[in-house]
């Protein structure tokens, strides 16, 4: 029986071609879109998702506060407010894992002919735990180091590339500043970072040796930023407040003084703008899903048009016996075959589209089995709800008016 | 003969239609039995509510008033469904304008009744076949209606009606679309499965037709006029 319906939709569909096949474009069309949305979108989720996880998780950043001159004011990190006994002091807090106080700058790196400007960050080991760095070859400083201000370097991967090439940079010599490095370990590859910069364009120094030989301070042991780590999520607050209280304390700071310090929660900003990517996406979702429901409303349009040229044809098929249901199931069948048959090709265009954008423009997008689930389900549905009502509008014709139609 | 099974029973069937100029009344007042087994001829000149007794009859539209009993069942309480199984099972319709599904093969247009009942695919096509070869187009079992003649479409439509081995084939003007000799040919394979006891109700206009079969009722405006036995399969 079902075999035999789905010849007869089959044949009804083959005598329209062109008809069938326009309306089969409007779902490959509604299809196509979401599918190309939906990658794009979760894409951009992903792509946000990671840097988040490779900028580290609960973190802030304690700026050191801003000085004015003639009226010309610094900006945040310009006066040397923050000094390593902070950092120290801010490690004792409750709720904190980790605290890296950290000096950086563009500098000139060199070895042999060839040079580059890279981001150099001088701090201590546990940056690179808040920051959950591994390094890939080689060995991380350790506190040693910072303590006897050595000449060692952790270079990230583009660095390393551009300035070595297809060499091992381990136990290499590079230049900083005219001062020798012995690179004694590559960083694992972190990738962009939330404002797009290149995260492995860096090289990590010890602090001291960075105040000392790189950027040079006029006050031994200040820094500009401390990076600090809560334990998690919740003790947050906890920690910001603790933070604040305690650096206005040692700066001796009274009440109604502002802060000479500036406070940044990064996660917070993290999760700020992948909401704001999660929102993107549902627009261009409820955006592709419109024509997925003008794709509908088309199948509508045809399925009436043919239940209307094809009365006399229902009127013959009940005369002989069929029953509401047998018509019914017959209409609904074609409504739903040509939404399927849209959808099919529908997500094929739209993943093949998806990966020509990724392969042109390079931009991450994702394919989840889900969606894709998601929109069969969703064409099998427009098919069933665009086509009942032409298709519940043949079972119902009265019998005689039907076989009278011409 | 008066002992058999009474096929069709109606009593003071009424059906108007609604017009602009008010209600319209094509039937007023039939009675009739039919008795299985018989060949009736229904006559009368157009307008005079033939078809319409016979679209009633056929269970395709309802009466204004009136009883209809279609083989001891009361027509009226029938709900579509009900009606459906009726004109599947228990009546064959043999159309003027043959009504054969154009995209469909001649196999397919005659096991059409069937795929309704719910017959397997293959008892199916076994039974279409069987029909086609006893009309004598076994051959064209694969063509489509639109390659054969008139005369040969209406063969498949009298196949199609006999596929669910009705009680009672209604047909309305079966030869009004064909020329006299072909006429014959469709009139002869009424008489032969009439012979095998099955209830056959014809309209026509044509005298020579009607003269196949064996009581002739004539018709005028919307009552029934004469009602008599004939000879039956005259020519």
């Amino acid at each position: 029986m079902f075999r035999f319906m789905l010849a007869e939709a089959w044949h009804a569909m083959g005598a329209n071609r062109l008809r069938t096949g326009l309306t089969m474009l409007g779902m490959v069309i509604g299809v196509g879109a979401v599918v190309i949305m939906m990658a794009i979108g979760q894409g951009a989720q992903y792509a946000v998702k990671q840097s988040i996880a490779s900028m580290g998780s609960n973190l802030f950043i304690v700026l050191s506060g801003s000085f004015t001159t003639g009226g010309v004011r610094s900006g945040a990190a310009g006066a040397p407010t923050l000094n390593v006994a902070d950092a120290a002091a801010i490690a004792e807090l409750d709720g904190v894992i980790n605290v890296a106080p950290v000096h950086q700058g563009t500098r000139q790196l060199v070895y042999g002919p060839n040079n580059w400007n890279s981001q150099v960050v001088g701090t201590t080991p546990s940056y690179l735990d808040a920051r959950a760095w591994t390094v890939v070859s080689g060995a991380p400083f350790g506190d040693s180091d910072v303590r006897s201000a050595t000449r060692v370097a952790l270079v990230g991967a583009t660095a390393a590339k551009n300035l070595f090439g297809d060499e091992d940079p381990v136990g290499k010599t590079l230049r900083i500043q005219q001062s020798p490095f012995v690179v004694v370990g590559v960083l694992g590859s972190k990738g962009q970072s939330l404002d797009g910069r290149d995260q492995d364009d860096t090289v990590i120094i010890p602090l001291t040796t960075a105040q000392r030989k790189v950027f040079g301070t006029p006050f031994q042991g200040s820094v500009r930023m401390i990076t600090v780590q809560a334990a998690s999520d919740e003790a947050m607050p906890v920690v910001e407040k603790g933070i604040e209280a305690l650096l206005r304390q040692r700066h001796r700071l009274r009440e109604g003084m502002e802060n000479d310090f500036y406070m940044r929660n990064l996660s917070a900003t993290a999760e700020s703008q992948a909401e704001t990517t999660r929102t993107m996406s549902l627009l261009l979702g409820a955006i592709a899903s419109v024509s997925l429901l003008v794709g509908g409303i088309g199948i509508m349009n045809i399925m009436l048009v043919s239940v209307t040229e094809r009365t006399r044809e229902i009127g013959i098929r009940m005369a002989i016996g069929a029953r509401e249901r047998d018509i019914l199931s017959q209409f609904l069948l074609e409504a739903i075959i040509i939404s399927i048959t849209g959808c099919f090709i529908g997500l094929v265009l739209g993943v093949g589209m998806a990966l020509l954008v990724h392969a042109v423009s390079g931009m991450v997008v994702v394919i989840s089995g889900g969606a894709v689930l998601v929109a069969f389900a969703v064409a099998a549905g427009v098919g069933v709800f665009f086509g009942f009502y032409p298709a519940r509008k043949a079972a119902r014709l009265d019998p005689i008016e039907a076989l009278r139609y011409q | 003969m008066g002992n058999e099974e009474v096929v069709i029973r109606v009593a003071n069937l009424v059906k108007s239609y609604e017009t602009a100029a008010g209600a319209f009344p094509a039937l007023k007042g039939v009675d009739l039995a039919v008795r299985a087994g018989e060949y009736v001829a229904i006559m009368g000149p157009s307008g005079s509510g033939k078809s319409t007794f016979m679209n009633l009859l056929g269970c395709l539209d309802t009466p204004t008033s009136g009883d209809y009993f279609l083989a001891g069942r009361n027509v009226a309480s029938l709900d579509r469904d009900e009606l459906a199984v009726l004109r599947n099972r228990t009546i064959g319709f043999v159309f003027q304008g043959f009504n054969l599904l154009p995209r469909m093969s001649l196999e397919d247009n005659v096991a059409l009744p069937l795929v309704y009942r719910g017959v397997d695919r293959e008892p199916r096509r076994a039974r279409a076949r069987q029909l086609l070869e006893r009309v004598g187009l076994g051959q064209y079992a694969a063509s489509l209606p639109s390659r054969i003649s008139g005369g040969q479409q209406q063969r498949v439509a009298i196949a199609r009606a006999l596929v669910n081995e009705p009680q009672l084939i209604l047909a309305d003007e079966p030869t009004g679309n064909l020329d006299s000799h072909t006429s014959e040919e469709i009139m002869a394979l009424f008489g032969e499965f009439n012979r095998e006891g099955i209830t056959v109700v014809l309209v026509t206009h044509e005298p020579d037709i009607a003269n196949h079969a064996r009581r002739q009722v004539r018709f005028l405006d919307g009552r029934i006029v004469s009602d008599r036995a004939t000879g039956g399969e005259a020519a």
